[in-house]
């Protein structure tokens, strides 16, 4: 048997060494073809981060004008979110932090606003091939940066929230929350966003919640609006009186209901609304019964967990299985009927709107950096709350709370103002500082409203005897009405 | 009868001269592209780094034009071309790191090993002289690999001679050196060694007698392993003797017998010593830190870097490879290759290192005398180990060990004796392709 040669060994050897490289490409296409997809997405691999925070994040607009923008700060994670008058839009927009992650507008916007929404494209293959990072897309709210001001110098130094509507459109033209905070404070990623953090979650009063979406309080006497629709459409006549005791004695209990006003013994529909009787309205729901109770709350929107704006907004509820003496409380508005104040201005909007509830909306559209836009928010009827007829009996009605009634102080001169009060009971036997209330609408004489709001304070400075709808809540919503009526 | 027009044997020196014009054309257009990605425009060393490239390619081909006109003419524009890429890789990384600009000192090792190529090609006029220095070689690398040992571990690994500020890894001269010396003792005794002795089942076994080289460079691996805890530098060494072995005397039987005994040692090693278990760790979990929740590890960090890079790469200069943190300059450039020029840019790249083995390969083939046949053979089988040992740790397929990838990454050692070692090459490449007959 003879011995092969070098070059038949050689050629051997190196055909071996040839199939080493051969191996390390083959290694090379699984960990940069087959498997890149998963390193990726690999929650420790940075490189997602540093790619979104390379470019200036898209814009959040208020009347064509941004209200928020980007600085370069020459870290890995190059920009960061600024924020023009943040605490001003903060309840809208939300905050953007490189440590925090990104809520309200910021957030269900997020994928327009860092650019990776594939709507954004104007070429995909090429863009992916020449791996260009698509621009960040702007989001158009339908925010009236006037009427927002104003709402929120009307809030001052007080707790609570104010929302503005569009009766016609859903269009939201203001949305406050107070105390608020800066959400410029919380963009980057440095030891100070930090301290602001903890500083704003261990504050007692909460500046990050967002009340005017997030926070569900009992509606108090506002909610008498909502059971006056309700035996409105049952056939009931406003100005007849009504069979009433005074005080009532809630069903099987021996709890007796009063109210802050006198007048209220026998009053008709319309009476008892102005003077904001507890009894009339509490006997009024029991007579209804609970299936048109919650059948009247459930078309304003009561009830409704998948509510957005596009900001998911919390249930606002009206409880479907109760005994009459809670039904009682719970047609005043309290027990455990509870509203956020976006809901209660649906109420008011609905009414403004002949019935017809249009779908609240704080997003116009959505734009490409250059303004050309990808998706545009349409009008959308959410629900037909009430028949016309109804709804034009219950602005009767509300107009007389302002011209007459406990409203007065939401009087705007040469405006048609319809509204409602409500001081709402809150706390363990009664013991907490009650809610006061104010949701009405606005229009010039002989015109559509042109504006519909709620405003809720939760104040524990203000004296006792001033927390009253009218006389804490009403000027606030006067102001904000004002604002519309004159600017729009 | 008119006679024979005269033949003029092609020498492929112009050729040699164009391709390295383009190599060093392509690595200005890398510079230009960092400086592009970064600043948004030509870098203002992108003349200089040129001119000195430009310099350092035309003193190796007149040298090669002179001493060593039959060359094999793509050893030199390879060589400069992965020195070229290289120094472009690690000046890009310099951008990322502001406070350790590591290019310059790279531009002035590599000067330093083109002035070593010159020089071995006018000092080794013939490959064959070589053969006189084996044992003075083996002595040598013995020492060099020794000497490590005497001085404080780096990152886990006795692989360095630090002096001052000044540091040097013997290891890799002392590969050049043992490629001497086994070429030289494999010609001497390959009959000797491929006598058969017992034959048990298909396997031809040698005798007793002269099974001790193979033990005695066993044994030298297993000290290697052990001693410095450098399980690449070991492997290579023996991967080299292995082929060299086969090569030189067609045997498997022993090699065989060569490879179980290496697998043992590498086994035990492997889950005894701490060092090295935690790189077989890695190499079987690399995403394990981050499951613990001690975020990513370097190995992890690399495969992120080159699964970024995908089909085309992020291009240069826009990648974050730098977030594999240490020896990203170094042990992983590869990373820095494969995120920003992507599997394209890197199948490129590993298809060079094929071309040069390859060509070190067929010199072998070529030549006529043993030694030089063995030694041209060993050289290219260092490359290719050396590559597939580095780029096989940092793309996940074998464990991780502390080597460097030749000419690209950051290291004078290495990449010095890169350049001799294609200096040979050259050498032997010129006698293989000389004409027999002069003219």
């Amino acid at each position: 048997m003879s011995r092969p040669g070098i070059s038949v060994t050689g050629r051997r050897a190196g055909t071996f060494c040839l199939l080493l490289i051969v191996a390390l490409l083959v290694q090379a296409t699984r960990v940069q073809v087959l498997r890149a997809q998963r390193y990726d997405d690999n929650p420790a691999n940075r490189r997602a981060a540093i790619a979104r925070y390379a470019q200036p994040r898209g814009d959040i607009l208020v009347d064509g004008r941004p209200v928020t923008g980007s600085r370069a700060d020459g870290r890995m994670f190059r920009y960061e979110r600024t924020y023009r008058d943040g605490p001003v839009y903060a309840a809208a927009t939300g905050y953007s932090s490189q440590i925090y992650g990104n809520t309200l507008l910021e957030g269900v916007e997020d994928d327009v606003l860092a650019g990776t929404d594939p709507r954004l494209a104007v070429f995909a293959p090429w863009d992916a091939v020449t791996r260009t990072p698509q621009r960040g897309g702007d989001v158009v709210t339908t925010l009236d940066g006037a009427v927002q001001q104003a709402a929120y110098r009307a809030m001052d130094r007080k707790r609570g929230a104010v929302v503005a509507v569009e009766p016609a459109t859903g269009r939201i033209l203001a949305l406050v929350s107070t105390p608020s905070y800066d959400p410029g404070s919380l963009a980057g990623s440095s030891a100070a966003v930090r301290r602001a953090w903890a500083a704003l979650q261990a504050d007692p009063l909460q500046p990050m919640l967002d009340r005017a979406l997030r926070q569900t309080y009992p509606p108090g006497s506002t909610f008498k609006v909502v059971t006056a629709a309700a035996a409105l459409t049952a056939g009931a006549d406003p100005d007849v009186p009504t069979d009433s005791p005074e005080p009532l004695r809630l069903p099987d209990t021996d709890r007796e209901l009063t109210n802050e006003a006198p007048g209220c013994l026998d009053a008709t529909l319309r009476l008892a609304l102005a003077r904001s009787c507890n009894t009339v309205y509490a006997k009024l729901g029991v007579d209804l019964g609970l299936d048109r109770m919650v059948a009247a709350a459930e078309a304003f929107g009561f009830n409704d967990p998948r509510l957005r704006v596009p900001v998911a907004v919390s249930r606002s509820v009206f409880d479907t299985r109760m005994d009459p003496a809670r039904l009682a409380l719970s047609s005043i508005g309290q027990y455990d009927t509870r509203a956020t104040p976006l809901q209660m201005a649906m109420v008011a909007a609905g009414i403004a709107n002949g019935g017809r509830i249009m779908a609240p909306r704080l997003v116009d559209r959505l734009t490409r950096a250059d303004g050309t836009a990808v998706a545009i928010e349409s009008e959308r009827t959410y629900r037909q709350a009430v028949d016309p007829r109804v709804a034009a009996e219950l602005r009767s009605m509300m107009e007389d709370v302002v011209t007459e009634g406990t409203g007065t102080r939401a009087q705007i001169p040469g405006a048609v103002v319809g509204g409602k009060t409500g001081t709402a009971q809150n706390g363990v036997a009664n013991r907490g500082t009650p809610y006061a209330w104010f949701i009405g609408y606005a229009g010039r004489e002989g015109a559509a409203p042109r504006v519909a709001v709620a405003v809720v304070v939760e104040d524990s400075d203000a004296r006792r005897a001033d927390i009253s709808g009218g006389g804490l809540a009403a000027p606030i919503a006067r102001d904000v009405m004002q604002a519309v009526l004159r600017v729009r | 009868m008119a006679p024979p027009p005269a033949v003029r044997v092609p020498t492929g020196r112009t050729t040699e001269l164009l391709l390295l014009a383009a190599a060093v054309g392509v690595s200005v257009l890398g510079y230009v592209a960092v400086g592009a990605a970064i600043d948004g425009g030509v870098p203002a060393g992108a003349g200089g780094y040129g001119a000195a490239l430009g310099v350092l390619a035309l003193l190796a081909h007149a040298t090669v034009r002179w001493r060593a006109p039959y060359a094999d003419p793509l050893l030199l524009p390879i060589a400069l071309l992965l020195n070229g890429i290289g120094l472009v890789v690690i000046y890009r990384l310099d951008r990322a790191t502001p406070g350790d600009q590591a290019a310059p000192t790279q531009l002035l090792w590599s000067a330093t090993g083109v002035a070593l190529f010159v020089t071995v090609l006018l000092a080794v006029r013939d490959h064959r002289v070589l053969r006189r220095y084996a044992w003075i070689s083996a002595l040598a690398a013995l020492v060099l690999l020794v000497l490590p040992v005497f001085f404080p571990a780096v990152y886990g690994a006795h692989i360095w001679i630090t002096v001052g500020s000044f540091s040097i890894q013997p290891g890799e001269f002392a590969k050049v050196l043992l490629a001497v010396f086994f070429a030289a003792y494999l010609a001497a005794f390959r009959d000797a060694l491929a006598l058969t002795g017992r034959r048990i089942w298909r396997w031809q076994l040698p005798r007793g007698r002269v099974l001790g080289p193979v033990l005695v460079v066993w044994a030298v691996f297993v000290g290697v392993l052990v001693l410095e805890t450098d399980l690449g530098t070991s492997l290579l060494f023996f991967g080299l003797f292995v082929i060299l072995l086969y090569v030189a005397t067609a045997r498997s039987g022993w090699i065989a017998i060569g490879l179980l005994l290496s697998a043992a040692a590498a086994v035990a090693v492997g889950l005894l010593e701490p060092h090295v278990h935690g790189r077989v760790e890695d190499w079987l979990h690399p995403t394990a830190s981050i499951d613990a929740g001690r975020g990513a590890g370097q190995l992890a960090q690399s495969l992120f870097a080159f699964a970024a890079g995908g089909l085309l790469g992020t291009g240069l200069g826009r990648g974050h490879s730098i977030l594999i943190g240490f020896a990203a300059k170094s042990d992983f450039v590869l990373a820095t290759v494969g995120e920003e020029l992507g599997l394209a840019g890197l199948t490129a790249l590993l298809l060079l290192y094929a071309v040069l083995v390859g060509r070190g390969f067929k010199t072998g083939i070529a030549l006529r005398d043993p030694f030089g046949r063995l030694l041209a053979i060993g050289l290219a089988g260092i490359v290719a180990l050396q590559v597939f040992v580095v780029a096989g740790g940092v793309l996940d397929l074998i464990p991780l060990t502390g080597m460097t990838m030749p000419f690209l990454a950051q290291g004078g050692s290495s990449v010095v004796t890169n350049w001799v070692m294609v200096a040979l090459l050259v050498r032997m490449s010129d006698a293989a392709r000389r004409p027999a007959v002069p003219r």
